[in-house]
């Protein structure tokens, strides 16, 4: 009850019964206790002596940063192609791979509910693992390279792509489905005129989407041997390099705002 | 030439939609099935062409059992039923032929209309049809870009091209004003007559079942409680059929009034001396025109 | 419309009465159609190109899937117990914490970074923050924090609370922006200040989202907690690099899978919460 009476009759509103604010305040209790506890486990893993030193270190990275070594932008076109090809060939490879799943995993156009689940645990298996961790196993099976690189970036869109467009089509309108059924259509035919067109837009936004992101993640997985720009980064700091590692800071920076602009523009486009 | 005998159909939540139905439907007779929102039309219909599976009797089409048919059967046997929606239900993204065209889609295989390659025949037909809806300008327009009423046409055009022998049509008007409703239903009535088609059409609004079918069929909690000619539905079979209601003070009222939505329920419990037979159409959820 | 788009449509009228219809082409103008595929082909046969296959190591490596695909079947969960339990206790705390620190941060950048709430030169400082965070991927901010703040959880933790100002900070002031400016009004009239006015009327409409959005990026930094460990900064990912590099597949599949069992648990507790706050 909000609303009660006390001893002298007067009624005191509350925003909360005495109960549930106790639950908020166990809760709370709780909660607060696990992140102490948390911040105590990771207090007992850190040599303090480094974080205090962290200001000076800092100071020493940027002035060791700056100037940039500008004649370094030279070597970059190369592996800056390469982990552009990584991001756009993987997205295809994921989107290709992840159109199918999606209809099987869609609870409105799967042929059997195990197929279903079969098709949901590729997609959590697919995102729950980061794409640099479906590289470096990638590159122990092809060796090092951009084909491990592009399938590792494929294998994690399969989840992402795969997640969003199934529950674009479990979102779709029922009735136009319904309709095509009823004119004696074949599944697949009902796929293609019924669910198809309707998803369409979303399939379109969502790769644009992924491929912006797969160009972000693309950059790092030289450090694994991957191929793309994470290789020279990788390189520059085992030299100590740190106006090269400026000079590919720069360049990733100024390719990711490019790739979310066009990815932005194409979305705009589409809908 | 459709029999329906002791069909019931149960949900698995265990409401009873449909109970012991016995219909049968000659050639070319426009059968109107009204009754309160709820009774069990629009599963009635959907029972016909196994969009929604009986779960008792059963449904002959000419000498055609229904209910047992599955897969390529099943898709054939659909073919010759064209079925009308009430929100149109045409694919928004579609152009109006393509629209059209998908009444074919039990004909031709799936790479063909894959790639959208219809038969010379097929095309010229729907471009006919779609002449004679009136829409002949149109086939290169989205579905989205038109009004209610050329929707439905264009969802007309479509159950005919599949040459049908029975037409079902589920609330045709429902989403449509006073004026477009009459438009559509002497378009159907018309093409009924013009091709000797069979049709069940669903309908909440009691003046246009009066005036456009051959025979009318009331339905109340699922069970057939009236089936004669329209001339015979008078104020206690009304009352049979929705309940207890003042039915003359909108006997005179042959003109409902459009846009106007008023849930159905309401009215069953509803006894005030104003409420009009328009007011029992349903709710539209949602229904952008 | 144009006289010829005019002619176009008659004459395509004619033609489907004779029976002869073609679905309109997705883009129109057909000079543009045919640069377009012609550049889209020409970009794949250049990409492509430049992708070199080493085809013996390959088939060198063909082995090593089999070995690993076994390893998958059969996942080794004790004989590294102590390091898999480390790695995941690291990375737990690691997400919990940094999510914490990063969304109590992101909730002051959020507001400064939308533009009905706050004045222009917050506006741009806190949108500069947003797009460094979120520019650059998480393992290149890590390597940078290790450098800064030495080996350990404590660098992953910075790197993971900085990599979720971005994401939460763009994502709250976007949903600042579009809310329903007439409630915020209603406060104001009442002669609410500056801090009672994002109470009462801003922090109720933006709250389930807020906290939608805190499971999902829970969700996200425990996944990239596992990757950071690569370049030293702790968590699990140092210990299925290790066991990667010593060839233990057997141990790297449990890990793999324990990551996969966390991260479906999280997405079901978060589709709970969501739902119980909505």
């Amino acid at each position: 009850m909000p609303v009660s009476t006390t001893s002298d009759g007067t009624p005191i509103w509350q925003r909360r019964t005495s109960r549930v604010q106790w639950l908020i305040f166990l809760a709370w209790l709780v909660g607060i206790s696990l992140l102490l506890l948390c911040w105590k486990v990771i207090s007992d893993n850190t040599m303090w002596v480094f974080v205090e030193d962290a200001g000076r270190q800092g100071s020493d990275l940027i002035s060791r940063m700056t100037p940039p070594r500008w004649e370094y932008a030279s070597q970059l076109w190369q592996p800056m192609w390469d982990t552009i090809n990584i991001a756009t060939l993987g997205t295809a490879l994921g989107i290709a791979l992840a159109f199918p799943v999606a209809f099987l995993a869609a609870r409105n156009t799967t042929p059997h509910p195990l197929v279903r689940s079969l098709a949901l645990t590729i997609i959590v298996s697919s995102r729950s693992i980061n794409s640099i961790i479906w590289a470096m196993l990638l590159v122990t099976i092809l060796g090092p390279g951009v084909l491990a690189g592009i399938i590792a970036i494929g294998l994690r869109s399969i989840g992402f792509v795969g997640k969003l467009l199934y529950e674009a089509i479990e979102e779709i309108h029922p009735t136009p489905v319904e309709a095509v059924s009823a004119t004696g259509a074949s599944r697949l035919q009902v796929m293609n005129y019924g669910v198809l067109p309707q998803v369409m837009p979303a399939f379109a936004g969502i790769s644009v989407y992924r491929w912006d992101i797969n160009i972000r993640e693309s950059t790092v997985l030289g450090l694994v041997g991957a191929g793309g720009i994470g290789l020279q980064l990788n390189a520059s700091i085992n030299l100590l390099a740190w106006n090269q590692v400026s000079v590919i800071f720069l360049m990733i920076f100024a390719t990711v705002l490019v790739s979310e602009w066009v990815s932005a523009r194409v979305r705009q486009a589409i809908i | 030439m459709l029999t329906l005998s002791g069909v019931g159909k149960r949900y698995p939540t265990g409401d009873q939609a449909l109970a012991d139905i016995e219909l049968s439907l000659p050639k070319g007779q426009v059968l109107a099935l009204i009754g309160p929102s709820g009774a069990g039309k629009s599963t009635l219909i959907r029972c016909v062409n196994r969009l929604v599976e009986p779960t008792q009797g059963s449904i002959r089409l000419d000498d055609q059992e229904l209910t047992r048919l599955s897969g390529g059967a099943l898709r054939r046997a659909r073919r010759s039923m064209g079925m009308i929606f009430q929100e149109y239900a045409l694919v928004d993204r579609l152009s109006v032929m393509e629209n059209v065209l998908s009444g074919r889609l039990g004909y031709v295989g799936f790479w063909r209309s894959f790639w959208r390659r219809y038969p010379q025949r097929d095309v010229a037909e729907a471009f006919r049809l779609l002449e004679r809806v009136g829409l002949p300008h149109a086939i290169d327009k989205r579905a989205d870009a038109l009004s209610g009423g050329q929707r439905q046409r264009v969802g007309i055009a479509r159950a005919l091209l599949q040459s049908p022998k029975l037409l079902l049509v589920d609330e045709p008007t429902a989403s449509l004003d006073p004026k477009t409703s009459r438009q559509i239903m002497r378009l159907i009535r018309e093409l009924c007559a013009e091709r000797e088609l069979a049709a069940i059409i669903n309908i909440h609004d009691v003046a246009l079942a009066r005036q456009f079918a051959d025979r009318i069929v009331g339905l109340r909690a699922g069970r057939i409680v009236f089936d004669g000619m329209p001339q015979e539905l008078d104020n206690e079979i009304l009352t049979r059929i929705y309940g207890e209601e003042d039915w003359d003070s909108a006997a005179d009222q042959a003109e409902p009034e459009g846009g106007e939505v008023v849930a159905a329920e309401s009215v069953k419990h509803k006894r005030e001396e104003s409420t009009r037979l328009a007011e029992l159409k349903p709710a539209i959820s949602g229904g952008g025109v | 419309m144009s006289v010829s788009a005019e002619g176009l449509n008659s004459r395509r009228e004619d033609e489907a009465r004779r029976g002869v219809w073609r679905r309109p082409p997705l883009i129109a103008n057909p000079r543009l159609r045919w640069a377009l595929v012609a550049g889209v082909l020409v970009y794949l046969l250049l990409a492509l190109a430049s992708v070199e296959v080493n085809w013996e190591r390959v088939a060198e490596g063909a082995g090593r899937a089999l070995n690993f695909i076994a390893a998958f079947m059969q996942p080794d969960f004790l004989s590294r117990k102590g390091d898999i339990l480390n790695g995941l206790l690291e990375s737990l705390t690691m997400t919990l914490t940094s999510t914490v620190i990063g969304i109590l941060l992101a909730i002051p950048v959020g507001l400064g970074a939308a533009r009905n709430v706050a004045p222009l030169p917050v506006y741009i400082f806190c949108r500069a923050i947003i797009a460094i965070s979120r520019t650059f991927q998480e393992i290149i901010i890590a390597i940078l924090f290790v450098v800064m703040f030495g080996f350990g959880p404590f660098a992953g933790m910075i790197t993971l609370a900085f990599a979720t100002i971005g994401f939460m900070a763009k994502l709250l002031a976007e949903d600042i922006e579009d809310l329903d400016w007439k409630q915020v009004e209603a406060i104001r009239a009442t002669g609410a200040g500056w801090w009672q006015t994002m109470n009462q009327a801003v922090q109720p409409q933006v709250m389930p989202r807020l906290i939608g959005l805190s499971m999902y990026r829970l969700d996200i930094n425990f996944r990239e907690s596992s990757v950071i460990g690569i370049v030293g900064a702790g968590g699990i990912g140092a210990t299925l690099n290790t066991s990667l590099s010593r060839y233990e597949y057997s141990t790297s599949a449990a890990i793999l899978l324990i990551i996969i069992a966390i991260v479906l648990l999280s997405e079901y507790a978060s589709s709970h919460v969501r739902r119980w706050t909505q």
